[in-house]
């Protein structure tokens, strides 16, 4: 399965030409069809990738990147840049009605994920905006849907109108915006039912809600695995019904999600929002330059800095590198460190956000269960409090008594001393060769375990 | 006899063959009328074999999700092909092309057509498994629909105890086909669901057992694990079972469903693949590369809403499906 980044296939086509002191023409050909297989590969369309490498290959043929002494990282920030444009700035606005409420349809294919954005986007406007949303339940087809919605509702704790499954949605839409006059909330949001963008009939009955409801906004969803068809997607809906934006769903699966890029150039609307997981609460910005990097399989550098900064406290992590560059690094130490990673979200996320990370043998594949987080946490704090200071004072009996403290093995116990101690090791290395690079790392944020 | 001479014989042959193809017409493609003028439109388009022939030819397969890797190998098969039998006539190239792509499908056990593991006179259990919003409800729906049409007693578990609204949805279709419907609360434990889904189905003297499971995208590990007890929980209580653990595909997912297709069999052995919602403009041709790669059969194809709409997979008429486009002269 080839599913290594452009990076790496990039750096194989170079391999190839060493020795030449300058890159020709030829060889930038070769560079740029290696970015072709790599958008493919992202799912990106064949037409978007068709235009994209042209432009490409134009400003690469320019001076920009024969005349650099590393084609490679030119030809990787041109191929970016480009990206990052088409894909436009960050828009994560949602519109404001002078006439509250302001009404919001939510559109798509089924299973994209409307009904879970829809509570979402409720969530978001309450807690960011302060909003009050009414959710309205206008899925008639679907069984249970309503249901859903409902559910979804009271986790909430919005309201949630509907007339049951034998109702027009049209007519649901009139009188939910109906209520939410009365009741002065000041949001609708219309979660529709899902629709094959070729079927007419039901094509035919959004264009008339539509036009009954009048809505400032109409999202379409858009499942991030899809693939070469999102460009038919993306296009009749918006011819028919002429979007104001996109959400782009299941962005914390694996995928490339080449989609993106496909559905910004053809239909030129901005993709608004990104969820990032099945809790209410995940509902991202979509950041447009972090999508260019997980197209090309760089990783997502900026998401994990974005995140170590909101969860590492910066007075904590001088401390620790204080500590770490006199080897004075205990477990009470680790374990507040677990504790911050843990803050940043699932570990096998934060692996994925890291370039090459994909590509490194054991990292590929890695089992991160949370699980084994929870035992070493259970292991270090059945230590006594001299323990954790000194583990040099660890011995056969203290081990057992560790053990059953913790309800796991006395091997386990072991491995991790002897973890503890080769990562103190490494830390005393690491420290040492950042003192000769002077600062150039940055403040010391390292993962222990990794 | 050339390739589509044959199609065409093989889908005119019977009645319900001739309804079938129409659906996979009617499904994948809307080009039945016209299928003979745009072949010749194609020949008209393409007098010789070269590059520019190839490179169409890959763009249109790359376009129906059959994934780069397989593309690339495909056309150099056919270059090799082409070569060898000196071919300068694009329409035997074409049926070349099509005979490939099949071959690539059936592989060497010749399996142009799905078959089901049922067991006759005793429970059978299949499994469904896949990410988020693909249908896997609404498959066991129509599943349950057409067994029961068949005579058999279906019971159904609900095993996705996490998404809003799952369990009345698998509800409604139990309504809706008249079968039983084992659940537990909503947050449940699902292997406990399951286990009293195969207790239930054991003492009524089930026939099929359909479980089904909440979505769950590949990257989680937890989740996965989750899933594998299920499965274990199956194969625990009826030694064999569950005799079908079926991956639940969408037909609009690109290449990221080799990864889903690679981890779900890691984690539940998966035996073939449900594709659905082919009655888009999206082809579903990344279930070559997952043929090609990872071995695993096609066994129904979801073609549109109705409770009827689910069909056993057929190589042939999916291989036209693909191809129905390739002749759209316009394309490209």
């Amino acid at each position: 399965m080839a599913f290594e980044g452009l990076a790496e296939r990039l750096q194989q086509t170079i391999k190839k030409m060493t020795g030449k002191g300058k890159v020709s023409e030829q060889d930038v050909k070769e560079m740029t069809r290696e970015v072709r297989l790599a958008l493919l590969e992202a799912d990106v369309n064949f037409k978007v990738v068709k235009d994209l490498i042209k432009r490409i290959k134009e400003r690469a043929i320019g001076q920009d990147v024969m005349e650099s002494l590393t084609p490679g990282q030119q030809v990787i920030k041109v191929v970016k840049e480009e990206l990052t444009a088409l894909m436009g700035g960050e828009q994560s606005k949602i519109a404001v009605s002078e006439r509250p409420p302001t009404v919001i349809m939510m559109v798509g294919l089924q299973g994209a994920g409307k009904t879970t954005t829809t509570g979402k986007l409720a969530n978001l406007l309450r807690k960011k905006h302060n909003r009050k949303p009414l959710l309205v339940a206008a899925d008639v087809y679907r069984p249970a849907a309503i249901n859903q919605l409902e559910t979804i509702g009271k986790q909430l704790d919005l309201p949630v109108f509907s007339l049951g499954t034998e109702a027009n949605p049209i007519d649901i839409a009139n009188q939910a915006i109906k209520k939410a006059k009365d009741e002065h909330l000041d949001y609708v949001i219309i979660d529709t039912a899902g629709r094959l963008h070729v079927d007419e009939h039901l094509m035919d009955e959004l264009q008339q809600i539509k036009q009954n409801v009048d809505p400032d906004e109409v999202f379409l969803v858009v499942d991030s695995m899809t693939g070469q068809d999102a460009v038919n997607v993306a296009e009749s809906f918006d011819q028919q019904l002429n979007i104001s934006g996109v959400v782009l769903t299941k962005l914390d699966g694996d995928t490339r999600g080449g989609a993106a890029l496909s559905i910004k150039a053809v239909t030129n609307k901005p993709i608004k929002f990104a969820g990032m997981g099945e809790k209410l609460d995940e509902l991202e910005a979509f950041h447009p330059e972090r999508m260019a990097s997980r197209i090309l399989g760089m990783g997502d550098v900026l998401s994990l800095i974005e995140k170590a900064q909101d969860n590492v406290d910066q007075k904590k992590a001088q401390e620790l590198e204080e500590k770490m560059r006199s080897a004075s690094f205990t477990f009470d130490d680790f374990l507040e460190q677990m504790d911050q990673v843990k803050n940043m979200g699932p570990l096998e996320d934060l692996i994925g956000m890291i370039p090459g990370a994909n590509k490194m043998k054991g990292l590929k594949n890695a089992q991160f269960d949370e699980k084994q987080l929870v035992h070493v946490e259970a292991i270090i704090q059945s230590m006594t409090k001299k323990e954790r200071e000194d583990p040099s004072l660890m011995n056969a009996s203290r081990k057992k008594r560790i053990a059953k403290g913790s309800g796991r093995s006395v091997s386990e116990v072991n491995r991790l001393l002897k973890q503890f101690e080769e990562m103190k090791k490494m830390m005393k290395q690491m420290t040492n060769m950042q003192k000769g690079k002077k600062g150039k790392k940055g403040k010391g944020f390292n993962f222990p375990f990794m | 006899m050339s390739f589509f001479k044959k199609l065409k014989e093989k889908f005119s042959g019977s009645e319900e063959k001739h309804e079938v193809s129409d659906k996979y017409k009617s499904g994948l493609t809307k080009t039945r009328d016209t299928f003979s003028s745009k072949i010749n439109n194609l020949v008209a388009r393409y007098r010789k074999v070269d590059e520019d022939f190839f490179e169409d030819l890959e763009e249109i397969l790359i376009q129906a999700d059959v994934g780069v890797t397989t593309v690339m190998d495909l056309i150099d098969e056919l270059k090799m092909e082409v070569k060898r039998q000196n071919m300068k006539d694009t329409e035997k190239v074409k049926d070349v092309i099509s005979e490939k792509l099949v071959e690539i499908y059936a592989g060497d056990d010749d399996l142009t057509k799905a078959n089901l593991r049922l067991k006759e006179n005793d429970l059978s259990v299949f499994l469904f498994v896949g990410v988020n919003g693909v249908g896997k409800t609404t498959s066991i729906g129509k599943l349950a629909h057409q067994l029961t049409e068949q005579g058999k007693k279906v019971v159904l578990v609900a095993g996705d105890t996490f998404r809003a609204g799952a369990i009345e949805q698998l509800e409604v279709w139990g309504e809706r086909v008249g079968v039983e419907v084992i659940k537990h609360r909503a947050g449940s434990d699902p292997a406990a669901v399951i286990y009293d889904g195969v207790q239930a189905a054991k003492s009524r003297h089930a026939d099929v057992l359909l479980c089904d499971t909440a979505g769950r995208l590949q990257n989680k590990v937890n989740l996965m694990n989750e899933l594998s007890k299920v499965k274990r929980v199956i194969e625990r209580e009826i030694p064999g079972a569950p005799h079908e653990v079926l991956l639940v595909l969408d037909a609009t997912t690109g290449q990221n469903a080799l990864s889903q297709a690679k981890t779900f069999s890691e984690a539940t052995d998966v035996t073939g693949i449900v594709l659905t919602k082919l009655d888009g403009t999206a082809k579903g041709g990344i279930v070559l590369a997952i043929r090609k790669e990872l071995n695993i059969p096609v066994k129904f194809v979801g073609l549109g809403e109705k409770v009827t709409d689910l069909e056993m997979f057929d190589a042939h008429a999916f291989v036209y499906g693909l191809f129905a486009d390739m002749i759209e002269p316009d394309k490209g």
